[in-house]
């Protein structure tokens, strides 16, 4: 259990460098069990870097990751699922000619007859289909073929993999970038489904009104640096605009029209 | 998304034919009616082509064909391709020719042959995954190696090799079946159910169908990508000692023309050579396919010099018909 004063995830100090560019410079921010964070900031500002340090792809030069007050270290993705830290890939890396279930499952397959593992299709099948039915999404069967779905039930399948295996943190890199409107919603709303059953979520995103919608509390980015912290309820869309372009709020030139409602 | 909320129900109908090919339904059964079709032409246009005499002969020209490939077709699955087979069948049979040139048995040459070939496969795949060479260029050059290799060895001299076991291997039958033909069911079975039925095929058919989604959720791609490669060669090695007890020699000429053949008998079955998609029983038909066809033209007085003309526009016949494909 996590206490009131100790975060599920904490990053202290992270740096990391790719020869002589600086990704991150010097972050640290947290997230707490239960709730969404998010993460803006413009292009460059070191989002993903963060991200990958957090899923095991890259290590970083420096600093601190802690799970509930534990050291942790991240050397490959596998570990990082291990600790729980489940991702939502913004290419959302599914295979089209797989089918939903194996989707669902790739990477961690049930098999039995070590070492060829031959696969318990029907096990999977299954417990895909059950994992899937949780969402309040309206998806074909398990056994179809990722190809023939929808853009919105597409990022269904990865979500509910990146969630569905008892993920304790689950980061969103981008979850609707490459969505329709209609579709961007259906998403939202899912989202804000699995907010409501207290999971917890780490949210990268461009679109500022969905960030104001989706998350609890934000973190700004800028050059490699966390440069503001704010709570969703107690900051503007124009603040954070100003906050990632490093303007002064009072004079920020990019107005966000309707920053606070959304039109759900 | 907004109607019923939904469940996924395992669904119990996916029809035999389409559990048999694992992919869209229309593209992967074509190319079973363009058989049957082929045959059924065959029988009318000549009295020889449909008699079990001829079927058989059939038969064994199309296993050797079958073998390599379904090892070329696991590699295609990957989005690679392996230039390298027709070499790696030629070595293997020279291998077999000089172990028995050296008194070491049939037995230690085909070891001699399958190992070779095996190991320069896996040469190829970790050439292409640690090296971070495109495959076409790594199994081009492979290629040229494994060929100057067996010519080196055999002098370039076909290798004669009188062995009542080897030779059996190509004439001898288990009931109607010739052994040859029975090696490359075998093969054929054991492939379809790796790729439809282990974790292993799966990683294929993902580390084609998505590199690098692939890779973020842990699958050792450059693994798969190595054992992929690893089989081909060990499968073309095999191809290539099944060559050698079909002609009763071992020849430095006879291996290499088996690549072209090959990947079109995998474009004939449907594989993609963009990878991710593919079945085992598809190239087995476009092998069947091929070899038919050449069997009915010879039967039919078409001649050979006008042969290759055929095939090839079959060939692009079909990868233009794939296209329209889900």
């Amino acid at each position: 259990m996590t206490t009131d004063a100790t975060p599920l995830l904490e990053v202290k100090h992270v740096r990391k460098t790719f020869g002589s560019v600086v990704a991150i410079d010097d972050v640290s921010m947290n997230v707490w069990e239960g709730k969404t964070a998010a993460i803006v900031g413009d292009n460059g500002a070191g989002k993903s870097t963060l991200i990958k340090v957090l899923t095991g792809v890259h290590q970083p030069d420096d600093g601190q990751i802690l799970m509930e007050g534990k050291p942790v270290r991240f050397p490959s993705p596998t570990s990082a699922k291990d600790q729980g830290i489940e991702v939502l890939f913004q290419d959302l890396a599914l295979v089209n000619d797989l089918t939903i279930w194996q989707n669902v499952f790739l990477g961690r397959e049930l098999v039995r007859g070590e070492p060829v593992g031959f696969q318990r299709k029907r096990a999977m099948t299954e417990k895909a289909s059950e994992m899937l039915a949780a969402l309040d999404v309206d998806l074909p069967p398990a056994s179809t073929r990722v190809r023939r779905l929808s853009g919105g039930q597409r990022q269904a399948v990865a979500i509910g993999r990146a969630v569905g295996w008892n993920a304790r943190l689950t980061i969103m890199d981008e979850p609707t970038a490459a969505l329709g409107v209609r579709e961007r919603l259906e998403v939202e709303s899912l989202i804000e489904q699995l907010r409501g059953e207290g999971r917890t979520f780490l949210i990268i995103s461009h679109n500022f009104e969905q960030v104001m919608r989706l998350s609890d509390e934000i973190w700004v980015m800028r050059q490699g640096n966390v440069v503001g912290h704010r709570k969703t309820e107690e900051t503007t869309a124009d603040e954070l605009v100003a906050l990632i372009t490093g303007a002064k709020s009072s004079d920020a030139r990019f107005h966000v029209s309707n920053p606070t409602v959304g039109s759900r | 998304m907004t109607a019923s909320p939904g469940t996924a129900p395992v669904d119990p109908q996916r029809g035999m034919l389409r559990r048999l090919t694992g992919a869209s339904w229309f593209g992967d059964v074509a190319i079973v009616f363009a058989f049957i079709a082929l045959m059924l032409v065959g029988g009318l246009l000549s009295d020889v082509f449909l008699t079990p005499r001829n079927l058989t002969s059939i038969a064994v020209a199309s296993s050797i064909l079958i073998v390599v490939a379904i090892g070329q077709t696991l590699v295609i699955i990957t989005a690679g391709i392996d230039l390298s087979v027709g070499s790696l069948m030629m070595l293997s049979g020279v291998m077999v020719g000089v172990a028995v040139k050296n008194d070491l048995g049939v037995p230690v040459g085909i070891v001699m042959g399958i190992g070779a070939a095996a190991a320069l496969g896996a040469v190829n795949g970790l050439v292409i995954t640690k090296g971070k060479i495109s495959d076409f260029i790594a199994t081009l050059g492979m290629m040229s190696i494994a060929l100057g290799i067996g010519q080196v060895i055999s002098g370039a001299r076909p290798v004669t090799i009188i062995d009542a076991g080897m030779t059996a291997l190509a004439t001898g039958s288990l009931g109607p079946f010739r052994w040859i033909v029975l090696v490359s069911v075998v093969v054929a079975v054991v492939a379809h159910i790796l790729l439809f039925n282990t974790r292993f095929g799966t990683y294929l058919l993902a580390t084609g169908g998505n590199f690098e989604g692939s890779r973020d959720l842990g699958i050792r791609v450059d693994s798969v990508k190595v054992r992929a490669y690893l089989i081909s060669g060990t499968l073309a090695g095999l191809g290539g000692v099944m060559l050698t007890s079909r002609i009763g020699s071992a020849e430095p000429t006879a291996g290499p023309p088996y690549l072209l053949t090959a990947i079109a008998a995998t474009v004939l079955g449907g594989v993609s050579l963009f990878g991710g998609r593919g079945t085992i029983l598809g190239p087995v038909i476009g092998a069947l396919i091929l070899t038919a066809l050449l069997n009915l033209m010879t039967i039919l007085g078409v001649g050979v010099l006008f042969q290759p003309i055929v095939v090839g526009i079959v060939v692009i016949g079909f990868a233009i018909a794939y296209r329209f494909r889900q």
